[in-house]
């Protein structure tokens, strides 16, 4: 390794010293407000190493690691998103009354696993960056261990994971079988030359799809989102909500764009089966609940299925679409579960729907960024959702898929009975009886929830800027 | 710009309205009427300035564009534009807002900030539809007014609000979403035709279509406006929201979102795809027909008030459909009055219901009655507006539908013979409003107050306006000229020009030149 590759990596290295050093200021004293600055600014310095790397990139670092303007984009987008999580914890955890310290250590390291799965075009990065992920988020789910709920989402996601990650090995081992190399580029080669569709890779992909899937929490494999949803810590939920996901689904992109399994036609069916069903699935199951995690645990398998509309448009087009997406879920997500994080205390998170009745005459600014939060979610105009689900449907038409189109229209549909419904309760009349049940405001959990808020608008009604950005960085991939 | 500014006018007077409500609620609606007041005499200053526009008929058909890019990526621009459909329709949504303001000025007590944030809002959202020349533009505005709208009657409906705001987002909404399907289904018909993508509505005229892909694409349009006309299978949402509503609410509801339904007809679904609204034509007149009697019908049953008022707008709404599918210009005339007309005689029964319901609490037919003597002026107005509804000459509403019937006489006589029933019915039903309220035995023995100096305020201008358009229509017939032409143009080039249409435009313009040389007498 050259000077130049530890150069582009620095972003990485910036994300593995900070646990370092946040572990030996434990050693010496536990002070939590430090330590969440320090957090941030850890971030904010990995954020802008990204502007000082853009020069030399593209470039393969060894053959795990591939730093180019597509891994940058994501990169940039797991930065923020860790970046407001990390800022809607503190009130969280001070309020919880329990040792926060190594709460940002584990956040580090997923952020870590994410930032290399968002890189790798080789498996064996993609496995470790995904291990861990998945193993810091074990810890995380579970980190409120004094109630029962975390814990058993704790476990529950442990297993699930360790499952899905042995489809995902014997799925990577096929593939490994058939081409004999496990580094993108040689796979493609090795898939362009052999006669006809390989079976073995074709499984093999298949099996990997298991593995994928469960991180992203698409049909048939959603079963755990709205029970860990629910468990764990609302910012830990966030975090999985959006980073763990979108780091898996910037890897789902670059394996199919640079191995070009589109013309691998079973892969592309199981795709638009799996998208249809999360759909309706995570829409229909949404209907009845009363509780707002999981509301929001449904909707995300839901939006998941819209992304993947994107995903099967391909071309540019469907890149760019299905990435605007996600910083327009990243966004919403973040400050859905942003708001019941400040309205959570420490004996339980605001997860009861009947704890938002009147909630607006109340607190009119939460329950206005959470409106228009919601607003987003269902696609309304004037949202960064709205441009994003536009752009998602135009990617669809234009390569004439129809079915998948049609049914996210009427999911859009679906999907607004819902929110509506938390809509309805926050406004609902409250004749003076304050709900007292709900924690105050916190400066730091406000300005993050401030910042979402301007940047959902501004992407709404403005969104030709990050339009450019993406346009220019991400579509390096096709 | 001036479009522009009336727009902003009213979003910065919604939020200053909120946040002054902080300090007084006084002064939030005063901010509320002030801000409106000022939008209404830029837009009345606009029509008088382009009075010589019309009387030129220079072809020059906008009054004003703007076009500032937005989204350069996708083509989608902030193209606004009025012609004179448009500046009508501007100015009867800003009367109707001064209105409303005016008329919840004591009937609103409860967080009052928030709730003419809402008011001025929704009138943005619909000025933004009236104006908007880009489709992706005038769909986001049609989705953008409908949460505020939302929210008025959700948050201060009557005693089924949630069940009638959620039942209204959904129906909107749903048909909404379609209309967008629709528009994406144009711009990249458009687009591979011409290598040009772009949502702009002067572009996609005359894009030409196959009849099929025509006629869904049609559909998508005319489904999301036949929803918030609402015509007959579609009519559900109506009045369970109109009944809900608040007084103003109701009025913004029948006054102006109703007309962004027709006003999406005439603007989009005839100009955009002229083929396929011929073909359609027949099925829409039946729609209409079916409309005005089954409304009508549904009307006289019921013993809701409000809830009858609502069911007369349904029977009103069927006019308008009747007209723009007749495809002539006598026709479109009647149907842009109709708009007009219905808006100021709607709205002033659903204000005279509220005032009576914020009296003594109750809108059931069968608990009023003998109301005259204690409130003779209530009862003086209310004849006037259930005249007005029944069609009475020299009231606007006789024009509207009179000159729609004559112009649908020359396209299909048979619907039109059935169509005239409705205004027998329309009689059965109105003349029943004023038997059962005003006339009669007294029921209850009400203690009931007559209008007060602000609500003869509101009446009186409601009752100037609808009588100026029954006496003199030609100075709104005057502006809507050059657009309804406009409208005409795509439909006479349409390839299936009968024979009967040489004729028939002598007629029409017959007509014209009779109601010009009386007005200039």
């Amino acid at each position: 390794m050259t000077s130049l590759d530890f150069y582009v990596l620095l972003p990485l290295i910036i994300l593995g010293i900070a646990p370092v050093i946040i572990m030996i200021s434990i050693a010496i004293r536990r002070y939590h407000p430090v330590v969440n600055v320090f957090s941030l600014l850890a971030l904010i310095a990995a954020f802008l190493t990204l502007f000082s790397i853009s020069y030399y990139l593209p470039r393969q670092v060894t053959p795990l690691l591939i730093v180019d303007n597509y891994a940058l984009f994501y990169w940039g987008l797991i930065f923020a998103g860790a970046f407001f999580v990390i800022l809607l914890s503190y009130k969280y955890l001070k309020d919880k009354n329990i040792n926060s310290e190594e709460y940002y250590i584990l956040i580090f390291n997923a952020v870590l696993g994410s930032a290399i799965i968002a890189a790798s075009n080789h498996f064996i990065s993609f496995f470790l960056g995904l291990e861990l992920l998945s193993v810091s988020l074990y810890v995380l789910i579970a980190y409120t261990h004094f109630n029962e709920k975390p814990v058993e989402a704790g476990i529950k996601y442990l297993i699930l994971a360790a499952v899905s990650s042995a489809f995902l090995l014997y799925g990577m081992s096929l593939v490994y079988a058939d081409t004999g190399t496990m580094f993108f580029p040689q796979i493609a080669k090795a898939l362009i030359t052999s006669t006809g569709i390989s079976m073995l890779s074709v499984y093999g992909f298949a099996l990997m799809i298991i593995g994928i899937g469960f991180k992203l929490a698409i049909v048939p494999f959603h079963l755990w989102t709205p029970d860990v949803y629910q468990g764990a810590p609302a910012p830990v939920t966030a975090f999985i909500a959006t980073i763990s996901k979108g780091c898996v689904f910037a890897f789902l992109l670059r394996l199919f764009y640079q191995l070009n399994l589109y013309s691998f036609y079973p892969l592309t069916l199981i795709f638009i089966i799996i998208a249809i069903a999360s759909m309706f699935t995570g829409n229909l199951l949404a209907l009845r609940q009363t509780n707002v995690k999981r509301i929001l645990a449904y909707s995300s398998i839901s939006h998941l299925g819209y992304l993947l509309i994107a995903f099967l448009a391909g071309g540019k087009m469907g890149l760019s679409a299905a990435t605007f997406y996600l910083v327009a879920y990243f966004i919403t997500t973040i400050g859905a579960f942003g708001v019941v994080t400040i309205l959570s205390n420490k004996d339980e998170d605001a997860e009861d729907l009947e704890k938002y009745k009147g909630l607006y005459w109340d607190k009119p600014m939460i329950a206005t960024i959470f409106t228009t939060m919601l607003f987003s979610l269902a696609g309304i105009p004037l949202t960064a959702g709205f441009i994003g689900k536009y752009y998602i449907l135009l990617s669809g038409i234009n390569t004439t898929l129809w079915l998948p189109v049609i049914c996210l229209i009427v999911n859009s549909v679906i999907g607004l009975y819902y929110y509506l419904r938390i809509i309805v309760a926050m406004y609902t009349r409250s004749e003076g009886k304050s709900n007292e049940v709900m924690a105050g405001f916190s400066f730091s959990g406000g300005f993050a929830l401030g910042i979402l808020t301007i940047l959902l608008v501004w992407f709404g009604v403005a969104p030709s800027g990050i339009l450019n950005l993406i346009n220019s960085l991400v579509t390096s991939l096709s | 710009m001036i479009l522009i500014y009336i727009i902003i006018i009213l979003f910065v007077g919604g939020l200053l309205a909120w946040i002054l409500s902080r300090i007084s609620d006084a002064l939030s609606r005063w901010v509320s009427l002030l801000f409106l007041i000022v939008d209404l005499i830029l837009a009345v200053n606009l029509w008088i300035n382009s009075a010589d526009l019309f009387e030129l008929n220079t072809g020059q058909n906008w009054i004003t564009q703007v076009n500032l890019s937005w989204i350069p990526q996708f083509g989608i621009n902030f193209h606004f534009g009025a012609d004179g459909l448009s500046l009508l329709l501007i100015m009867l949504t800003l009367f109707l807002g001064i209105l409303s303001v005016l008329t919840s000025w004591k009937g609103i007590t409860y967080r009052v900030g928030f709730y003419h944030f809402n008011l001025l809002w929704i009138l943005a959202g619909i000025t933004g539809v009236f104006t908007s020349l880009d489709l992706f533009l005038f769909y986001s505005f049609w989705e953008v007014m409908l949460i505020p709208m939302y929210f008025l009657i959700g948050i201060w409906g009557h005693e089924n609000r949630i069940y009638a705001s959620f039942k209204f987002f959904l129906f909107t909404q749903a048909s909404g979403l379609l209309m967008f399907a629709a528009i994406l289904a144009l711009y990249f018909i458009h687009g591979s035709i011409s290598g040009i993508y772009t949502f702009d509505y002067t572009a996609l005229l005359g894009t030409k279509l196959s009849p099929s892909t025509g006629m869904w694409i049609m559909l998508g349009f005319l489904i999301a406006f036949v929803v918030k006309l609402p015509a007959v299978p579609f009519h559900n949402w109506l009045p369970d929201a109109h009944t809900e509503a608040p007084t103003a609410g109701s009025v913004i509801l029948a006054g102006l979102l109703l007309k962004t339904g027709a006003y999406g007809i005439l603007r989009f679904v005839l100009p955009l795809f002229p083929d396929a609204s011929r073909n359609f034509a027949p099925v829409a007149i039946i729609l209409g027909v079916a409309g005005i009697l089954y409304g009508a019908k549904l009307a006289f049953a019921q013993t809701d008030f409000k809830r009858l008022v609502a069911y007369t707008s349904v029977s009103h709404m069927g006019f308008i459909l009747l007209g723009a599918f007749s495809f002539n210009q006598l026709a479109l005339q009647g149907t842009v009055l109709q708009m007009l007309t219905h808006g100021i005689s709607t709205s002033a029964l659903f204000i005279l219901v509220g005032s009576i319901q914020d009296r003594i609490h109750t809108r059931d037919l069968n608990r009023l009655g003998g109301l005259w003597e204690q409130v003779p002026n209530m009862g003086g107005v209310g004849l006037v507006f259930v005249l007005a509804s029944l069609g009475l000459p020299a009231l606007g509403n006789f024009i509207a539908e009179f000159l729609i019937l004559t112009g649908s006489f020359q396209s299909t006589v048979f619907w039109t013979i059935i169509a005239s029933l409705g205004l027998i019915a329309s009689t059965i039903y109105s003349l029943r409003i004023m038997q059962k309220v005003f006339y009669g035995k007294k029921e209850n023995n009400w203690q009931i107050s007559d209008f007060d100096g602000r609500e003869i305020l509101i009446m009186a201008s409601l009752m100037i306006s609808i009588i100026w358009i029954g006496i003199y229509p030609q100075s709104f017939l005057k502006t809507s000229q050059p657009s309804v032409r406009e409208i005409l143009k795509p439909l006479k080039n349409s390839e299936m020009i009968e024979v009967t249409k040489q004729s028939e435009n002598k007629h029409s313009e017959n007509f014209m030149e009779f109601y010009k040389k009386r007005s200039l007498k």
